[in-house]
C-alpha cells in the first residue's frame, strides 16, 4: 500500500499547484475532469459498490441544480443553504425511487430503465414548469469573474477549480471509508450474490437504501455546483439521458467498483474528447458529427479491449495493487 | 371537442403505434432471447428510415417497395452486428453491455449527421394525403398501409417462432440456454439469426414510419426510448405484449396530444411506464421471470 499512497500524494500536489502553470482554458478542462470524477465517484457507490446499475443519474443532478438555482434566482438565497435543500431533496427522491423499485424486486436491467423513465419523466415535467423558466431555461446572474464572493459562491475560475478539487478529493476519502466499512463490505456481498447475501442474514433492502442515499446525495452536490458554475439550467441538457451517460463513462472507462477508475476515466474521456476536436480542427475537418463517431469507436475500442477498464490494467502495469480499495 | 374528433385521433394514434410496436417487437425478440437490451435499437431504426429515403430519391422507390431490399440488408448487418460484436458480450455484466450499444448508437447517431446533415428528410408520394371516408371517420391512408406492413410483419415473425423448426430452437435458447447447447444447438448462430429477425422488425418499421414522419438524425434516441417504454408496458420478452403496448402507446399519446399539451404526449408515457413497472413489473403480458 506504501508505493500507492505515495503516488497518491505526488498527484495531489500536482493537482493542488496546477492552477499556479495553467491557462484558462486548461483549467476549465481540468475542472470538467474533477467534475466527471466526483459525479462518477457518486454513481460508483450505486453499481460499482452495491451493483445496482441507475442509467438516470441526471435526475440528482438537475433537481439539485434547479432547486439551488430556483432559490438564489427567486429569493436571492445564496447556495450554501441552497445546498442543504438540494441534498434533502434528491436524497427524498432518490429513497423514493429505491423504495419503489427495491420493494417490489425490481432490479438488474428493470431496475436501470426505471431510473431512465424516473429521468425521463422528471425532464419532460420541468420543461413545463414556467417558475423555472420552462424549456427557456433559467439564468442565473452572472458571476462576478475578478472578486471571490465565497458566501454566494461567486468567483474566478480557479475558485471552482479548488471547490472541485476538494469535492473529488473528499469523494474519494469518503469512499475509500465507505469501502471499508461495514456497508461497504455488506454492498459487495449483494453485488456479488443477492441471494446469497440476504441468506446470509444482510437486510439487502436497507443496504441498499443506503447506497441510494449516499449516491444520490453526493450527486446533488455536483448538482449545485453546476448550477452556480455554468449559471444556465435548461431542462432538455441537464436531464438529457446523455448527460446520464457521460457520468457513467468515466467510471466504466476507467473500472467500475474501484477507487481510482472513476479518476482515471473522466480524466481520459475528457482529454480524449477535446484531443479529437483539437485534432480535427488542425485537419480543418470540421463537420457536425465527426467528433462523436471517433470519440464513439474509441469507446467501443475500449469496452471492447479492456472489459474491466483501463484502471485495473494499468495498476497491472505499474505494479499497483490494482484492487486498491475493491 | 366532438366525439368524430376524438375517434379520428385514437384510431390514427392506433394505427401509428402498430408500426411503434413492430419496432419494440425487435427490441422485444432480442432482448427475449439474447438478454442483450438493444440501446442502439432507434438509432438503428432511423438508419432504415434514411435508407428508404435515398433508395426513394435515387430510384423512386416507394417505401413499401423498399422494405424488401432494407428488410435483406438489416438481417444481414443484424446478423453481423450479433456475430461480430455483441457475442463476446453476453456473458458480461449489463453495464458492459449498455456502454458496447451506447457507443454503437453514439457512432450511428452521428454518422447520420455526418452523411446527411442536419435538416430533415422525408418521401412524397401521392397517397400521403388520401384517406378512407367509413361514415365520418377519415383514416389516412398512408398510415392504414403502414400498420398493414407492421401487422404482416409481425404475423410472419410469430408464425416462424411457433411452426419452423428454427424458430422453435430459438425459442428453446431463450427458455434454457444451457440445455440447448447440451442438445446440440448452435446457439451463438441462433442468437445471430434473432438479432438479425430483430432488426427485420427494425428495417420494416422504419419503412413505414418514413411515410408518416419527416427523419432527422436526433430521432434515434427519441424511438429507443420509445421502445423501452413499450416493450416494459407490453412485457419485456412478449411478442404480443410488444403490440398491445404499441397500440396503446400511440393510442396514449395520441389522445395526450389532443387533450393536454402536445409537448407533454411522452410524459404520459413514461408515467404509464412507472406505474406499470411497480404495479406489474413483468409488464402486461409478460410472465414472471
Amino acid at each position: 500500500m506504501k508505493r500507492e499512497f505515495t503516488y497518491l500524494g505526488i498527484l495531489v500536489i500536482l493537482l493542488v499547484a496546477f492552477p499556479a502553470v495553467a491557462g484558462a482554458y486548461a483549467l476549465s478542462v481540468a475542472t470538467l475532469i474533477l467534475y466527471f470524477a466526483y459525479t462518477g465517484q457518486a454513481w460508483n457507490v450505486m453499481m460499482g459498490f452495491a451493483g445496482q446499475l441507475s442509467l438516470g443519474h441526471s435526475i440528482y443532478v438537475g433537481v439539485a441544480a434547479y432547486a439551488a438555482g430556483a432559490m438564489f434566482y427567486h429569493w436571492g438565497i445564496g447556495p450554501w443553504a441552497g445546498l442543504w435543500v438540494a441534498i434533502a431533496l434528491c436524497v427524498a427522491l432518490g429513497l423514493a425511487i429505491g423504495f419503489l423499485a427495491f420493494r417490489f424486486g425490481i432490479s438488474g436491467v428493470y431496475f436501470a430503465l426505471l431510473t431512465i423513465a424516473f429521468a425521463e419523466f422528471t425532464r419532460i415535467g420541468f420543461d413545463h414548469l414556467d417558475w423555472l423558466g420552462g424549456p427557456g431555461g433559467m439564468f442565473l446572474k452572472v458571476a462576478q469573474r475578478d472578486s471571490i464572493d465565497l458566501l454566494n459562491f461567486r468567483g474566478p475560475p480557479v475558485m471552482y477549480y479548488y471547490a472541485m478539487l476538494a469535492l473529488a478529493a473528499s469523494a474519494f476519502i469518503a469512499c475509500f471509508l465507505l469501502l471499508k466499512s461495514k456497508a461497504g463490505y455488506y454492498w459487495q456481498a449483494i453485488r456479488e450474490n443477492e441471494e446469497a447475501a440476504q441468506a446470509l442474514g444482510i437486510n439487502v433492502f436497507r443496504w441498499k437504501m443506503l447506497a441510494m442515499a449516499i449516491s444520490s446525495g453526493m450527486t446533488a452536490i455536483a448538482g449545485v455546483f453546476f448550477a452556480f458554475y455554468y449559471n444556465n439550467l435548461f431542462p432538455e441538457q441537464i436531464f438529457n439521458i446523455s448527460r446520464s451517460i457521460e457520468i457513467i463513462l468515466g467510471p466504466v472507462i476507467g473500472g467500475v467498483g474501484t477507487l481510482f477508475g472513476p479518476i482515471l476515466g473522466a480524466a481520459v474521456l475528457t482529454l480524449l474528447s477535446d484531443g479529437i476536436t483539437e485534432a480535427l480542427a488542425a485537419l480543418g475537418w470540421e463537420i457536425p458529427g465527426i467528433k462523436q463517431v471517433f470519440y464513439g469507436v474509441v469507446l467501443l475500442a475500449v469496452v471492447m479491449f479492456l472489459p474491466n477498464g483501463i484502471w485495473p490494467a494499468l495498476a497491472r502495469r505499474l505494479g499497483l495493487n490494482r484492487d486498491l480499495g475493491r | 371537442m366532438s366525439l368524430d374528433l376524438v375517434a379520428n385521433v385514437v384510431i390514427a394514434g392506433v394505427l401509428t403505434g402498430l408500426v411503434y410496436g413492430l419496432m419494440a417487437l425487435g427490441l422485444s425478440v432480442i432482448f427475449g432471447v439474447v438478454r442483450v437490451v438493444n440501446f442502439a435499437h432507434g438509432e438503428m431504426m432511423t438508419v432504415a428510415m434514411y435508407a428508404a429515403t435515398l433508395l426513394f430519391g435515387a430510384l423512386k422507390l416507394d417505401p413499401f417497395l423498399a422494405m424488401l431490399p432494407v428488410a435483406a440488408a438489416f438481417f444481414v448487418l443484424g446478423y453481423a452486428l450479433q456475430k461480430g460484436l455483441i457475442n463476446p458480450f453476453i456473458t458480461r455484466p449489463e453495464h458492459s453491455q449498455f456502454m458496447l450499444l451506447v457507443a454503437l448508437a453514439i457512432i450511428l447517431v452521428n454518422g447520420l449527421l455526418l452523411v446527411f446533415g442536419p435538416d430533415a428528410r422525408n418521401v412524397q408520394v401521392d397517397y400521403q394525403l388520401e384517406s378512407f371516408e367509413l361514415g365520418r371517420i377519415l383514416v389516412d391512408k398512408a398510415r392504414l398501409y403502414a400498420a398493414g406492413a407492421a401487422v404482416v410483419t409481425a404475423a410472419g415473425l410469430f408464425l416462424f417462432f411457433r411452426r419452423t423448426l428454427t424458430g422453435k430452437a430459438i425459442r428453446a435458447c431463450a427458455d434454457n440456454h444451457l440445455g440447448a447447447k447440451v442438445v446440440g444447438l448452435n446457439v451463438k448462430h441462433l442468437y445471430a439469426l434473432t438479432f438479425g429477425l430483430g432488426s427485420v422488425c427494425l428495417a420494416v418499421a422504419g419503412c413505414a414510419m418514413v411515410v408518416l414522419v419527416d427523419v432527422t438524425p436526433g430521432l434515434g434516441p427519441y424511438y429507443t426510448l420509445l421502445a423501452f417504454v413499450i416493450v416494459i408496458v407490453g412485457g419485456l420478452g412478449s411478442m404480443a405484449g410488444a403490440l398491445l403496448g404499441g397500440v396503446l402507446i400511440g393510442a396514449s399519446e395520441a389522445l395526450a396530444g389532443l387533450f393536454i399539451v402536445p409537448s407533454a404526449k411522452s410524459m404520459f408515457s413514461f408515467g404509464l411506464l412507472i406505474l406499470v413497472l411497480l404495479f406489474r413489473p413483468q409488464g402486461l403480458l409478460g410472465k414472471r421471470p
